[in-house]
């Protein structure tokens, strides 16, 4: 992709290349799966657990937004994706907790249900990765190798 | 569905997954052979979508739902293209981490489509 017009010589930033392709894949998986897991669930069944659909809805917005932020790149987007992402990382961690301390609210499951035990703990694991990713300084993402910090 | 199928794809899956797995271990990006082993599953996953078609069209009816089923058919057929595509333009170890992801997601796929078929009993 061509390099965009560079505003005071900072180049376009680029979020999606070397760890970052495997973190923008992992969250395409989950904006795709929360997407239309949530479609299905608010179409068909919203009556039988309409709290945990409706935050299935919300975890989907938020993956969605992290997805395109992550595939577009520039600095822009990554402010986005870091809001998005910490809205994630207390989205799972407080229906983690909520799911822990009054099942009752919750008779099926979200993404985020205990942690997202059901996905390999993995909506708890990517949001922390994602932060680490998006914090970084560009001279280190685009070299895309690990630098001591 | 037709077990065997779904077997074969979700073990192929896997050895794609090991087999990037280990490139991106190795600190290599996926090579022409790589790519060959991708059209294979891939024209395992596509063989399946084509047998879960004609079995609709038969009139049977998944567990779970028909648009259920052909949700996650369509999404195993479509993982490990998109994957592929994804480490054609990242020429890295990161590259391989990206299809071995795709190649674990397609064999967790088939888990799930067995159990939307035949239901998981509770």
């Amino acid at each position: 992709m061509a390099e965009r017009q560079p505003a005071a010589g900072e180049p376009r930033t680029r979020l999606s290349g070397g760890p970052g392709r495997l973190i923008l894949t992992l969250y395409g998986v989950f904006a795709v799966g929360a997407t239309s897991r949530a479609v299905y669930q608010l179409s068909t069944q919203f009556d039988e657990a309409p709290l945990a659909y409706l935050l299935s809805a919300l975890a989907a917005v938020v993956y969605v937004f992290i997805t395109v932020a992550l595939a577009r790149g520039g600095e822009t987007a990554r402010r986005l994706a870091l809001v998005c992402i910490t809205a994630e990382l207390v989205g799972v961690l407080a229906i983690g907790t909520w799911t822990e301390v009054q099942p009752s609210e919750f008779p099926d499951q979200t993404v985020w249900s205990d942690y997202g035990r059901g996905y390999l703990f993995l909506p708890v694991i990517l949001p922390v990765i994602g932060l680490w990713w998006l914090r970084r300084r560009p001279a280190e993402r685009d070299s895309a190798e690990p630098s001591p910090e | 569905m037709f077990t065997p199928l779904t077997i074969a794809v979700a073990l192929a899956a896997l050895a794609l997954a090991a087999w990037c797995g280990y490139a991106a271990v190795k600190d290599e990006p996926t090579k022409d052979w790589h790519f060959g082993g991708m059209a294979v599953v891939t024209v395992l996953a596509l063989a399946q979508v084509v047998v879960g078609l004609v079995r609709l069209g038969g009139g049977e009816d998944p567990d779970e739902g028909t648009a259920v089923f052909v949700a996650y058919l369509l999404a195993a057929g479509f993982a490990v293209p998109a994957v592929g595509v994804l480490s054609l333009s990242e020429r890295s170890r990161w590259g391989s981490a990206t299809v071995a992801v795709g190649g674990f997601v397609l064999a967790v796929l088939q888990v799930r489509l067995y159990d939307i078929w035949v239901g998981t009993g509770g």
